[in-house]
This record gives structure tokens, C-alpha cells and sequence, in this order.
């Protein structure tokens, strides 16, 4: 029901807020993609992955390169970008699983540093901290991601169908699986689960998905700088899933949306923003445990008792 | 079906297992008694796969099975119930049943049996794992375990802190199990138990087998009682 109405909402926002409020939210909801697919890592899997921006920024690169490169339909980029992503995941990753805890988080920031520096430093290919932009929007039928709300409505068509399918590995054999992994690996190996294998694949998963985020990121900014694969961008996912709630998928997305609003917002005020930012964070994590969405759960469940 | 011989095992440099030696028929129950600390526990792992195999053999149908992980070990057709239960609490009931199910060499178990032969797991489907008492926890580990489709079950004391009916009502189960051709090897530190069950013991002492044989052997031998299963 309150899925509903938000759904509702969400396909008036553009007719109802002018063009900034528009291109606001078409940010929030392709960061909110990128959110869940960390969700799918963190909450469900029990994997804290902080480099996630690799495959956010190997997603953006590769639709900016394979345009600008190859000459492919940036349609058909948005394809190469998810798979590149996936790839990237499944490389990197295979490293990543035979670890856990502390050295895993530290390997996954340590590859997204690796793909910072490539970024950086291989002007030939990249731009260098320049970056790649100009490059085409894809368009169907005359209708161009030009305009800001079919941009708005694509990035929403984006939001939606990521959802779905997240939700559908979240309810599947396989999703449960994830959530046995998080709770009792060793539990998990005496059923007859090779556990790294299983981590693989929520590694894939998920580094496709963040691809799919950077590859819209990419097209509506047209524009593409190292600055997406950086140690700060993959800070921002966590906080984005951390603020909205962990584990809850729906959760994540509602960070990212917070997330970008308190941005906007603090930062036409104050350069400072990230201090502010970093002290209603901390609010967050002391007083809303369960995250944003958490706490709006149990407040709507508590007035539906009395 | 499941062989040791001679079997070492080590946690770190402490030698826990000197050279256990214990085999479990088609169609058997074998019940592993022993005091705290006797290395039961540590047998089972050994036999999973959850420890660094140190010198002896191991072999299941015939197949080597020391060193190899655990998982491979599990789906050559070996259910594991450890001691600690393993519920994921974030799943519900049929979630827990259903994770891991698989077909095994003949699909005898399916979630409607299970469910018949746990009446009280089909009431609870739709709850928490972590909603269960502690009797409902063993019993849907132990479910969770036959849907698998082992050949071999392994029980680490699957009595343990559960009310005396609720044990009767698990100890009927695994009769019914057998009968339905699958062996057991469990552990146990309930001796009345074992002797309902089982059709032989092995008694561990220090990490060594110091008693194997039938229920009526191991009623008669009062040394074995008194010093090693404290009767």
C-alpha cells in the first residue's frame, strides 16, 4: 500500500517539482540502485564491501568507452557496462571471498584503489582526473534521454526493475542461502555449500547491479571522472545503506535518497557539509540502529496496534 | 558405509584424537559415548572434513574422505546435526527445511514427509527460526539435515537440555530414520538414551576407543560404566 502511493508519487514527481527537484531525484534513485546492490553484499550476505564504487565507476567507464571508443548505441553500452561490472566482480572477487572480516574489507578497498589509479593515471584511455564527457545519450523512437524526464523516467524504470529482481534473489533458494551465509558459515559448508562459490556469485550479482547504477550515472551526467571509483564514493554507498538500514533493501535506496537531499541541502549553506552530514550519521547510528527505514517500520507498526 | 582407522587429530599442538579407529554399518546406529572432553566431538569434525586431517583414513562407501572440504563430504550423502543446532534465525521454518534441500541418491525425503513426521514443524512453518524453542530447534535441525537425502546421519547429542519427552520424541524419530535405511552415528552423553537406540557403542576415553560392542556387552562391562560413563 505505502509502496503503492510512493510508486504514485514518484511517476508524478516531475509534473509536480520543476526541472532541479526532477534531476534530483533522478540522481537519488540511480545512487539508490547502487545502495541496494551494496545491500545485497552487506545485509544479506554478511559481506562489507568497501570498494564498491569499482564497479559503479568500471560500469560509468565502460558506457562512456564503449560509445566513445567503439562506437556501440549507448543502449547496447548499458549492456556492456552491467557485464563489464559483473566481470570486474568476478575477478576481483575470486581474490575477495577467500577472506573474511577485517582482510576482506581491506582487499576490496584495495582493488578500488587500484582501479582509481588506472583511472587516473591511463590519461591515454580515460582522461585522466579530466574524466570522458560529450559523449550520446541513448534515445528511442525520438525520444531522447536529453530531456530531463524521460531521463527522470528511465532512471525510475532503472530503479524499479532493479528492485524486482533484487527482491526475487532476496525470496529465492539462492537469497536464502545468502542470509545462511551471514548467520552460520560454517553451518552453511556442513549442508553441502561450497560458501566461497556462494559468495562469488552475491559478488557478481552485485558488482552487475552497481554497474548498472554507474552506467546511468554516466549518461545522466554525461560525464565521467575517477572521482566515481574513488575511496570516497565507495564511503558514500556504505553510509547510504547504513543510514536507510541494513538488510531491508528498500532501506538503502531511502539513504540514498536522505543522503543526497542532505547534501543538496547542507551545501548550499555551509562548504562544510560533510562535517554536518558526518554528525547527523553518527546521530543515526546511536539513536536508529535499524537504520531510517527501521525505525519508520516500527513507528507504522506501533501506531497500527494502539 | 563409514570407516576411521587409526585416526589422528590435532587443534593446533594439542594432540586430541590418538588414533581412533570406528565403523558404521548400512542400515546401523552407532552411538560414540565418553566423558567431556573424551574427543567426540572432535571425531565428528574430523569425519566432516572440519579439521586438518592428521594420520589415519577415513573412507565413506569405500572413497577416501580424510582432507577433502566439507561440503564435497556433505554431498557424497552425509546429513550433519552439530551440537550448536545452526538455526538461521532470519529465516523462517520452511526457509531453514528448503536452503539446503536437495534430491541425494533417491529423494526419499521431501518437505511433505518431513512435515508428517514433524507435525509440529508444519504448525510453525511460517515463524522465525529464532522463535523456537529449543526441542523445535533440534527438531528441525535434524529435519533440515534428512532433507539433504543423506545415506549417513551424524548426531552431535542431540538429547542435550531437552526435556525428557521432547528426547523420547527425537529418539523415535531416528528409529524411524533407520527404518527408512539411513545409518546414524550419534553422539551422546545420555547413556539411556544410546542404549534405547543403538544397536552398538563405541566408548572414547583420552581420544582412544576403550569399549566397542553390543548394548548387552556394554550394560555387562561395570568397569566401563563407573569409569567412563559415570554410572
Amino acid at each position: 500500500m505505502g509502496e503503492f502511493v510512493f510508486f504514485l508519487l514518484a511517476l508524478a514527481w516531475p509534473f509536480l517539482a520543476g526541472s532541479y527537484g526532477t534531476g534530483l531525484i533522478t540522481e537519488a534513485l540511480i545512487f539508490a540502485i547502487a545502495a541496494m546492490s551494496l545491500d545485497l553484499l552487506m545485509g544479506y550476505s554478511g559481506l562489507v564491501s568497501f570498494g564498491h564504487a569499482a564497479f559503479f565507476g568500471v560500469g560509468a567507464y565502460a558506457l562512456a568507452l564503449s560509445g566513445m571508443k567503439l562506437g556501440l548505441n549507448p543502449w547496447l553500452g548499458i549492456l556492456v557496462a552491467v557485464m563489464t561490472s559483473a566481470l570486474a566482480a568476478l575477478i576481483i572477487g575470486y581474490f575477495c571471498v577467500r577472506v573474511s572480516g577485517v582482510a576482506f574489507i581491506m582487499l576490496t578497498l584495495a582493488f578500488a584503489q587500484l582501479l582509481y589509479s588506472a583511472a587516473v593515471k591511463w590519461r591515454g584511455i580515460t582522461g585522466g582526473s579530466d574524466g570522458i564527457g560529450g559523449f550520446d545519450r541513448p534515445q528511442i523512437a525520438g525520444l531522447s534521454l536529453n530531456d530531463p524526464i524521460y531521463m527522470y523516467f528511465a532512471c525510475l524504470l532503472g530503479f524499479v526493475l532493479s528492485l524486482w529482481l533484487l527482491r526475487r534473489i532476496i525470496n529465492s533458494q539462492f537469497g536464502h542461502a545468502l542470509v545462511g551465509l551471514r548467520e552460520n558459515e560454517t553451518r552453511m559448508r556442513a549442508l553441502g555449500f561450497s560458501t566461497d562459490r556462494l559468495k562469488l556469485c552475491a559478488f557478481v550479482l552485485s558488482g552487475a547491479f552497481a554497474g548498472f547504477a554507474g552506467a546511468l550515472y554516466a549518461i545522466y551526467n554525461s560525464f565521467i571522472s575517477p572521482d566515481a571509483l574513488s575511496f570516497a564514493q565507495s564511503g558514500m554507498f556504505l553510509l547510504m545503506v547504513v543510514l536507510g538500514g541494513v538488510g531491508s533493501l528498500l532501506g538503502p535506496a531511502i539513504g540514498a535518497a536522505i543522503f543526497l537531499l542532505m547534501k543538496q541541502f547542507v551545501s548550499s549553506h555551509t562548504e562544510h557539509w560533510l562535517a554536518i552530514v558526518g554528525i547527523i550519521f553518527v546521530c543515526c547510528v546511536m539513536f536508529f540502529r535499524s537504520g531510517v527505514y527501521g525505525f519508520l517500520k516500527q513507528w507504522l507498526e506501533r501506531g497500527a496496534r494502539t | 558405509m563409514l570407516r576411521l582407522e587409526n585416526v589422528h587429530a590435532y587443534y593446533g599442538l594439542s594432540h586430541i584424537l590418538h588414533g581412533v579407529s570406528l565403523e558404521v554399518g548400512d542400515r546401523e546406529i552407532v552411538s560414540l559415548l565418553g566423558r567431556n572432553g573424551a574427543g567426540k566431538t572432535t571425531t565428528l569434525l574430523a569425519i566432516m572434513g572440519f579439521l586438518e586431517p592428521g594420520p589415519g583414513t577415513i573412507t565413506y562407501r569405500d572413497r577416501r574422505i580424510g582432507g577433502l572440504a566439507p561440503y564435497r563430504i556433505s554431498r557424497m550423502g552425509v546429513g550433519f546435526v552439530p551440537q550448536e543446532r545452526g538455526i538461521f534465525g532470519n529465516l523462517t521454518v520452511e526457509e531453514n527445511l528448503t536452503v539446503a534441500a536437495r534430491r541425494g541418491s533417491n529423494g526419499a525425503w521431501t518437505l511433505k514427509r518431513i512435515y508428517e513426521l514433524f507435525p509440529r514443524l508444519r504448525e510453525r512453518a511460517a515463524f522465525r527460526g529464532s522463535k523456537l524453542s529449543g526441542g523445535e530447534q533440534q527438531m528441525l535441525s535434524i529435519a533440515r539435515a534428512l532433507l539433504l537425502n543423506p545415506d549417513l546421519i551424524i548426531l552431535d547429542e542431540p538429547s542435550e537440555g531437552l526435556a525428557p519427552l521432547i528426547v523420547q520424541e527425537i529418539l523415535d524419530i531416528l528409529l524411524n530414520v533407520r527404518a527408512e535405511g539411513v545409518a546414524v552415528l550419534i553422539v551422546e552423553q545420555n547413556l539411556r538414551a544410546a542404549l534405547r537406540i543403538a544397536d552398538r557403542h563405541y566408548v572414547l576415553s583420552k581420544g582412544k576407543v576403550c569399549f566397542s560392542g553390543t548394548s548387552e556387552q556394554l550394560n555387562a562391562d561395570e568397569t566401563i560404566l563407573k569409569q567412563h560413563l559415570g554410572v
